[in-house]
């Protein structure tokens, strides 16, 4: 077998640097609420949603992006939906006019996961959806 | 061969810790600039490019400038240029470098700059200028690469190389080229709007990038002892002589076209440069600062007994470089800008924040030089 | 072949594919819609201190108020006959008109050069001629700004938001880092509505139309009076015209 040069310092500061880069998972199985999935307050206003549940889950930003490039850069304003009926697009306009409680909406899981959506840096919070 | 830029004694080192401090300086303040944005810096409304944009114009200018010595190298077969050739191509690697950063820490949203790739505009010279540049980063890292690892085996480069260098000749011309066009395809900014402004900007680059490499040349000779040749030294020298004859020609025929057509839009910006607009007088005395430096320099470098001191031609390089960097950085924006839209002069001066990222990007640029400076150099000296 | 005739047949061929690219040009058909403002020197001569289109506009537009005049931003502004025209008029006009206010905005030109500088199509001319931003797109390279012969666009230095007055919730504000400008009331055009600053105008002074509709105020203003442009050397073709 071939020696290693200075191995027991590299294997050392292998192991710090695998410890240091995975600390953040160790201390999340001791002391983190492991199990902890934010709950969503959806509140339909009583009407339906541009897309299905399921759909808007996991796509709503493929649509707020559709709907960006459509309103600035081809402005067109009107969407249909599946069931015919048309709405504006617009994220204060429509978006929140429905969901109304943007804390509880789209903060709360944007914030579990550490990603902010840049909406905001421009965009309003209609006043009747501040809390 | 990377292990061969981390060879070097404790000064070599200090040097080294020195830059990355300055740099981590001017990284804070860059720091603060994202988080405040770009208000930090001197510019407005009226004056909307500063200092970053005069340094990005600069060091295109020494990128290009490489070429200078490739041309009598590889194909008049200038021999005495083998020495330093491979200082030329590093030279102008951290000189790209330096001026894609220099573009960089301009932006306002500097997290999109990808849209520039993502939504390619073919009429935008930025765009352009983006290819030409890391187009030519990539050649000067590659063939000074393939020149010092045949250096250092005892071999002829390969010779897929010879085809890059003949590519790079023209693309160094063009990326020039393109960073003119930038400004002189602007109707709005008469003072840029001249088809001088390419070539103008080959000419003062063609003295200012041989200038620093003779800088650099000199100071390698007495911190490593690097003896680059006497004949190397006298080639370089005439090299600036002539760019730089060149240079102030072409900047008297931009002053005949202007003072003697009378143009009252371009007229407006050139006698601001030169003699200030309604009492605003500040970038007038820079602008003969510059011009004196680059006449007094050019005949210092003709004359014999000035020009074979040592001593004497370092000083007279130093202050060429300055000259050329305030002609094509500060003074060309700054007249571009001033008088402005509506016939009022705004002062710039950069701000204290601003100046200190200038200098942390000089010194990253010079952190890279260095590091491939010293590996060049250690593969030479090698026993 | 002989090479004589090959030449004739090439020669004429050449001149006939110039003349019909030449005709091909010529029909290109022209535009539907082609948005234009006029605006009444003489009315805003006479109420020299109205900021009333300004503030319409900004309000609506959530444009902050800032109060370092080196980062201002502007979407509809004032400035002087002499400053705004300084290349146009003749130096005794300067005497008696100089200090006429003059209203300013984006010209939204036919031939807009910042529209060509932008490296990522944050800026573009829509059919209608509204040169349109994309707040979204633009890397805040401010090239528009270098190109524009006008002044019309202006930067966000910092976070401005702090310096809008009252905010309006039905537009966006911009964040920092991007270049803005007039929009031709893009979003009231859109339902049918006048643009803000024509609406707000207590005088009338200002119009706004379809010039290529020959029924359109702006159209039939622009036959009846004397007009100028700003810069009309430069070719960019404004679609914003002052009554003289």
């Amino acid at each position: 077998m071939k020696r290693v040069y200075d191995g027991k310092k590299i294997i050392t500061g292998l192991v710090l640097f695998l410890a240091a880069f995975t600390s953040p998972f160790w201390y999340n199985t001791v002391f983190g609420t492991f199990d902890y999935v934010p709950e969503l307050k959806v509140e339909k206003n009583g009407k339906e949603c541009v897309k299905r549940t399921s759909y808007m889950k996991t796509n709503h930003m493929v649509l707020l992006r559709f709907w960006r490039d459509e309103v600035v850069r081809s402005g067109k304003r009107i969407y249909k939906k599946e069931d015919g009926t048309e709405i504006e697009m617009s994220l204060s306009g429509t978006c929140l006019k429905c969901h109304k409680n943007k804390e509880e909406f789209c903060d709360r899981c944007h914030g579990y996961l550490g990603k902010a959506p840049r909406c905001w840096s421009c965009h309003n919070v209609p006043r009747e959806a501040k809390k | 061969m990377i292990e061969k830029a981390l060879s070097g004694g404790k000064s070599y080192w200090l040097w080294l810790l020195f830059l990355c401090g300055v740099t981590v300086y001017g990284m804070i303040f860059y720091i603060q600039q994202l988080i405040y944005g770009l208000g930090i810096t001197g510019m407005g409304r009226d004056v909307s490019w500063g200092l970053y944009i005069a340094n990005f114009t600069f060091f295109v200018g020494v990128a290009a400038s490489a070429v200078m010595l490739v041309i009598p190298y590889y194909l008049h077969r200038v021999k005495e240029y083998g020495k330093i050739i491979i200082l030329a191509e590093f030279c102008a690697v951290a000189s790209v470098f330096l001026a894609i950063a220099f573009v960089f820490v301009d932006l306002g949203k500097p997290e999109r700059i990808f849209n520039i790739i993502l939504y390619p505009s073919l009429n935008s010279l930025l765009f352009w200028d983006m290819i030409v540049l890391t187009g030519y980063l990539i050649l000067n890292l590659i063939l000074g690469w393939c020149g010092l690892e045949a250096e250092k085996k005892e071999i002829e480069p390969p010779s897929w190389t010879k085809v890059l260098i003949y590519i790079s000749i023209p693309w160094a011309i063009s990326i020039h080229t393109v960073t003119a066009f930038i400004y002189c395809g602007l109707f709005a900014r008469p003072f840029w709007f001249s088809a001088l402004l390419a070539p103008r900007f080959l000419a003062s680059a063609f003295t200012s990038g041989p200038a620093i490499l003779l800088i650099l040349c000199i100071l390698l000779k007495g911190f490593r002892g690097f003896n680059p040749g006497i004949d190397v030294l006298e080639n370089l020298k005439k090299t600036v002589s002539y760019a730089l004859s060149v240079h102030i020609f072409f900047l008297l025929v931009e002053f005949f076209t202007v003072f003697y057509s009378d143009h009252p839009e371009h007229l407006k910006h050139f006698s601001y440069m030169l003699f200030g607009y309604k009492g605003h007088n500040g970038l007038a005395f820079l602008s003969w600062t510059s011009i004196v430096l680059s006449v007094f320099s050019f005949i210092f470098l003709i004359l014999k007994k000035v020009s074979e001191n040592p001593k004497a031609i370092f000083v007279t390089l130093l202050l060429l470089v300055f000259a050329i960097w305030l002609e094509k950085g500060l003074i060309l924006i700054l007249s571009g800008f001033n008088p402005t839209h509506e016939a009022e002069v705004v002062t710039y001066i950069p701000t204290f924040q601003e100046i200190s990222i200038t200098l942390g990007i000089w010194s990253l640029g010079a952190l890279i030089l260095t590091l491939l400076y010293n590996m060049a150099l250690n593969v030479k000296e090698k026993p | 072949m002989r090479r004589r005739d090959f030449l004739k047949i090439a020669g004429l061929g050449f001149i006939s594919g110039l003349f019909l690219s030449s005709v091909s040009f010529s029909f290109k058909p022209t535009r539907r819609v082609r948005w234009g403002i006029t605006i009444d020197v003489l009315q805003c001569k006479k109420n020299r201190d109205c900021k009333v289109c300004i503030e319409a506009c900004h309000e609506i537009h959530n444009v902050p108020d800032v109060p370092d005049p080196k980062e201002k931003v502007m979407w509809i502004w004032t400035s002087t006959f002499e400053k705004a025209f300084e290349n146009e008029l003749g130096p005794l006009v300067k005497e008696t008109r100089g200090s006429d206010p003059v209203l300013l905005l984006c010209n939204h030109c036919e031939n807009p050069p910042c529209v060509k500088v932008c490296p990522t199509g944050a800026t573009w001319k829509r059919e209608d001629g509204i040169v349109m931003m994309d707040y979204h797109r633009c890397i805040g390279c401010r090239y528009c700004m270098a190109a524009c012969p006008y002044g019309s666009r202006s930067f966000n230095w910092k976070d401005n938001r702090r310096y809008i007055k009252k905010l309006n919730y039905d537009f966006p504000v911009r964040t920092k880092g991007v270049v803005e400008k007039c929009n031709l009331c893009e979003e009231r055009i859109s339902k049918n509505l006048l643009p803000r600053c024509v609406e707000a105008c207590p005088y009338g002074a200002l119009t706004f139309g379809n010039l290529n509709d020959f029924q359109s105020s702006p159209s039939r203003l622009l036959r009846e009076r004397l007009s100028i442009v700003r810069k009309p050397h430069l070719g960019t073709l404004p679609n914003v015209f002052y009554l003289l």
